[in-house]
């Protein structure tokens, strides 16, 4: 029987959890039994980064936490339940599977609800709210059998909801109640120009709408009538028009209420009952409830410094936030609304770019008290800062408005931040924290992330982190290691710039010159693809060969036995029923295993390194060309058949997927790179997994960058809207150039796009603007490697010399007799080891 | 070069030696395989012409592809890297740099007036 007391946690939302784990840094685990009681049947997930759940993050993608971490820190768990009734004087609570439990203290962390508003017909079966996993399996549900959905309220959670009905492929409609989108945080001016973008991208917005009822539809299964006497069909609806506070506890056990709900605690997060405490946003502090997570967690540490005698005092919370609203970026900061009395604001628009800044001072005008941003929130980590360190501001802030970051009037940078300025609040880290952590010996943002937690909240001042961090490693004369091996002392990118500049042809004379030993094999492709992105060169020629991997070396992709497969290219996954016909051919005189790809093209796998030869001889003759599967290199186009077929098809996707492979193709780059073009939004090719995708609009080609699938899959952010052909291929040319000329080595776009210093907004600076002055020098590049292009296989089997080099042994002509294979499904694949039987015949089949 | 395995040549102090190719059969800084009897060995010629030979047979793919791997120096070893999974082999005595328990095995190699002759353990 333990002597501790019982410490009760009700809910485990953000909030709950964040308690938790400060209550485990604080050592409550000693004086305390500690259970947590969870109304979802999962443990805690990252509710801020709900939407993600539509683009393929799964439930445990988003989850905060693990059993074993509740198991490891001695934290009993009840989930799927939910506390019912309090009893105060008796200091238990029951549950809502009819059990009871006793605490010595209770913290309540139970959150918010959705708010739905009286609408007649809103309890249809096709309404939903956005608020747990659960909702939005619900949403997924629905979505398969609807065109499309409307979302009620033009808040930010609303739209998240209306990117997650685009994301499902439905036709999104925002229905707003007041005169412009998310009323709370942006001025008219700002949510007009946030309507406007968002509008751009196909989401149908309309304000000043007063939803009346929710009767049948005609056309769609749900018909909204309006106050005004206008309806709008639909087939779903998500209700997003606020939260409320989950206190339902309150009245029923006489706990104290805010004037607008929620538990009324004071400034350590004690109710009126001092055994109880409330955090997040079922709480009311000075009769106020915060809907952000930051404010939340501030709360869930004061409340753990209260129970272990470490008091804190909440002292509210900055609301300043930022985000990315289907794509669109918004933020605001303090008082945005400039309700402070005297205050005075600048506001500046940029109608063509789509940005619109508005700062709001105090009546002296040297101190920043607000602002709002659309379209382009690179400003907002300083001035963020500004505001919540109340630092003087420049003799003329207006100045702010057109530079963002540092005007001419003085900016502010790093440096000049006090050490206790909070630099991420959502996890509370000051600047100091981070210098401190600098001294304990971290040096890079991921041992900054491991040890202070700064970044791993919503992430907006990963910017600012890392500019502290590199400033307090120079004070300190510490130069980062970015070598790319133990033979090269620069990164991929220095080395791109070397080959450039100093024009080198060979890896010898790179090594010579800026390099020692002999090289591996990292730095030995590395300068390879360097050498074939800048030059073109054939990968085998005598200097090159030896820098390849196997891949490149045999021109096909070695498999696990150590055979290869063979990729013809099939441009845009469109291919002649002759040339079909030649695939199986070949495959069947080879006894080649045949796949259809996921990049639309038919891998013919098994085949040995003599064979390679002749199966390439025959495929070149029927007109194919290399796949450069192999490389690390441009892939695949894939494809839907668009205008040609559809009868949805906007665009021709299947010519202009034609266009961008053979234009890229042979293109070596970092990483391998997928593409695809998709002839209308309803995105049929993936267009937004892929490193570069398109996607057909009534205004022209829209592109996409930085998607990728892989491990740690990335959707393709929104790069440019409405291109004609030829702007598409231009930017395109722009941005890949300029990747293979800054990417890191094996770094993907989605990766580098990540660690870019200033993000999307600097890369369409530099490709769409020209901000850098090189976009023609980009472009000239890859006008050089388009017309310099070759298929290596084609060059490869009219060379004898070269084709001696496809032997298994240099001193036999004899296949390799350590192979095996055996039959499945009427197709040769490699014999496992417990089939590998006989140690005769060559390519011998083991009856499976 | 011979279209058939090269029959073993001398027997010297237990060793089989083996003539197998030209130098010049090796592409200066790759390797090639050769078939000894039923015995794979991996040879490679470093831009200084030296020649090593080692076991062909990748003990973490169980598939013979050591010798298409990309060979260079590793804290001043001569190694060679497999082409499926990446672990370094040194050429010298056929360890492996990431797990010292496994080794491929090593042949004793000798360049006699540019013919590449790699020794065998007679038996």
């Amino acid at each position: 029987m333990s002597d501790k007391k019982t410490l009760l946690v009700a809910g485990n939302g953000m909030v709950g959890q964040h308690f938790l784990e400060a209550a485990v840094e604080a050592g409550l685990g000693e004086r305390y039994d500690i259970t947590v009681i969870g109304e979802e049947p999962r443990p805690a997930y990252d509710r801020v980064r709900l939407s993600e759940y539509f683009s393929g993050v799964g439930a445990e993608g988003l989850s905060l936490t693990t059993m074993e971490w509740f198991a490891d820190n001695d934290i009993t768990t009840c989930m799927g339940v939910k506390v019912d009734a309090i009893d105060r004087d008796g200091r238990r609570v029951t549950l809502s599977d009819g059990s009871v439990m006793h605490y010595d203290r209770l913290v309540l962390a139970t959150g918010s609800y959705a708010f739905v508003p009286p609408i007649e017909g809103i309890d249809r079966p096709e309404c939903f709210v956005y608020r747990t996993i659960e909702d939005l399996d619900a949403i997924i549900a629905a979505g398969g059998a609807a065109r499309s959905g409307a979302v009620l309220g033009g808040g930010l959670l609303g739209l998240e909801a209306a990117n997650a009905l685009k994301n499902l492929g439905l036709d999104a409609h925002v229905i707003q109640f007041a005169s412009t989108l998310m009323e709370v945080q942006l001025d008219g001016d700002g949510g007009r120009m946030l309507e406007s973008k968002i509008g751009d991208l196909g989401v149908k917005v309309r304000t000043n709408s007063n939803t009346r009822a929710i009767v049948d539809g005609d056309d769609h299964r749900l018909r909204l009538e309006f106050a005004d006497g206008g309806h709008l069909e639909t087939d779903l609806v998500v209700v997003s028009t606020g939260i409320r506070p989950r206190d339902e506890l309150c009245e029923a056990c006489g706990l104290e209420r805010g004037e607008r709900g929620g538990f009324a605690v004071d400034d350590q997060c004690r109710t009126s009952d001092p055994a109880i405490y409330a955090i997040g946003e079922c709480a009311a502090w000075n009769g106020r409830v915060f809907g952000l997570v930051a404010p939340g967690y501030e709360m869930a540490r004061v409340a753990a410094g209260a129970l272990a005698d470490e008091p804190r005092t909440f002292a509210g919370a900055d609301m300043s936030t930022k985000l990315k609203l289907l794509g669109v970026d918004v933020a605001s900061i303090g008082d945005s609304l400039g309700r402070t009395a005297g205050a005075q604001t600048y506001a500046f628009t940029d109608g063509p770019a789509g940005i619109y800044r508005r700062i709001v001072v105090n009546a002296e005008g040297n101190r920043l008290l607000g602002a709002v941003l659309v379209g382009d929130t690179e400003p907002y980590s300083n001035w963020l800062q500004y505001c919540i360190n109340d630092m003087p501001l420049p003799d003329q802030p207006e100045g702010l408005l057109i530079s963002g970051v540092d005007g001419e009037a003085g900016g502010l940078s790093a440096g000049a931040l006090p050490d206790t300025a909070q630099v991420c609040s959502c996890h509370n880290v000051s600047k100091g924290g981070i210098c401190n952590a600098v001294d304990d010996g971290a040096t890079t943002l991921g041992d900054l992330k491991a040890c202070t937690k700064a970044t791993t909240g919503c992430g907006g001042c990963t910017q600012l982190v890392t500019q502290i961090l590199n400033m307090e490693l120079e004070s300190r004369g510490v130069a980062v290691d970015r070598s790319l091996c133990e033979h090269f002392p620069y990164t991929r990118q220095e080395l791109y710039h070397l080959v450039r500049v100093e024009e080198h042809q060979t890896f010898e004379s790179v090594l010579e010159k800026h390099g020692k030993g002999l090289g591996c094999d990292v730095c030995k492709p590395t300068v390879g693809s360097i050498l074939a992105s800048c030059w073109n060169a054939y990968v085998l020629g005598d200097d090159t060969a030896q820098l390849q991997d196997t891949n490149d070396y045999y021109l096909a992709n070695m498999q696990k036995n150590g055979t290869y497969s063979v990729v013809p290219r099939v441009p845009g996954g469109e291919i002649t029923p002759e040339k079909l016909i030649v695939l199986g051919e070949v495959a069947k005189k080879y006894d080649l295993y045949t796949k259809i790809t996921g990049g639309q093209r038919i891998d013919l796998f098994g085949a040995t390194v003599e064979q390679l030869p002749e199966i390439w001889r025959e495929l070149i003759d029927a007109g194919f060309e290399t796949g450069q599967a192999y490389g690390k290199s441009v892939r695949t186009v894939k494809s839907c058949v668009g205008s040609t077929w559809c009868r949805y098809g906007l665009l021709d996707s299947v010519g202009m997927s034609l266009r961008i492979e053979n234009r890229y193709k042979g293109l070596r780059a970092p990483h391998k790179l997928k593409f695809a073009v998709s002839g209308c939004t309803r995105e049929c090719a993936e267009a937004q997994s892929k490193d570069v995708g398109v996607i057909a609009t009534e205004n022209g080609w829209n592109l996409y960058v930085c998607g990728n699938g892989g491990m740690r899959p990335r959707h393709a952010d929104l790069f440019a809207t409405g291109l004609d052909n030829d702007a598409l291929i231009q930017a395109i040319d722009r941005f890949l150039m300029f990747y293979i000329r800054t990417g890191d080595r094996l770094q993907r776009t989605s990766v580098w796009l990540e660690n870019l210093e200033g993000g999307l907004d600097y890369l369409r600076e530099v490709v769409l603007e020209d901000s850098l002055g090189i976009a023609a020098q980009l472009e000239s590049e890859m006008r050089d490697v388009v017309d310099t292009y070759e298929c290596e296989w084609k060059r490869t089997v009219e060379d004898p010399e070269r084709l001696r080099r496809f032997r298994s042994f240099v001193n036999s002509d004899r296949t390799d007799p350590s192979l095996r294979f055996t039959r499945e499904r009427g197709q040769r694949r490699p014999a496992d080891a417990d089939e590998q039987v006989v140690q005769s015949i060559p390519l011998v089949e083991v009856s499976a | 070069m011979s279209s058939e395995a090269v029959s073993r040549a001398v027997v010297a102090d237990g060793v089989e030696w083996h003539e197998v190719c030209a130098v010049d059969d090796i592409l200066a800084g790759t390797g090639v395989a050769a078939l000894l009897g039923e015995t794979q060995v991996a040879l490679f010629r470093l831009r200084d012409d030296r020649v090593y030979a080692i076991g062909n047979h990748d003990p973490f793919s169980h598939a013979p592809v050591l010798s298409r791997g990309i060979v260079g120096d590793l804290g001043g070893r001569v190694v060679v890297a497999s082409p499926l999974f990446k672990q370094h082999f040194r050429l010298e005595d056929g360890g492996c740099v990431e797990d010292e328990a496994v080794n491929v095995g090593s042949f004793p190699v000798d360049v006699v007036d540019g013919r590449v002759r790699v020794g065998v353990a007679a038996g």
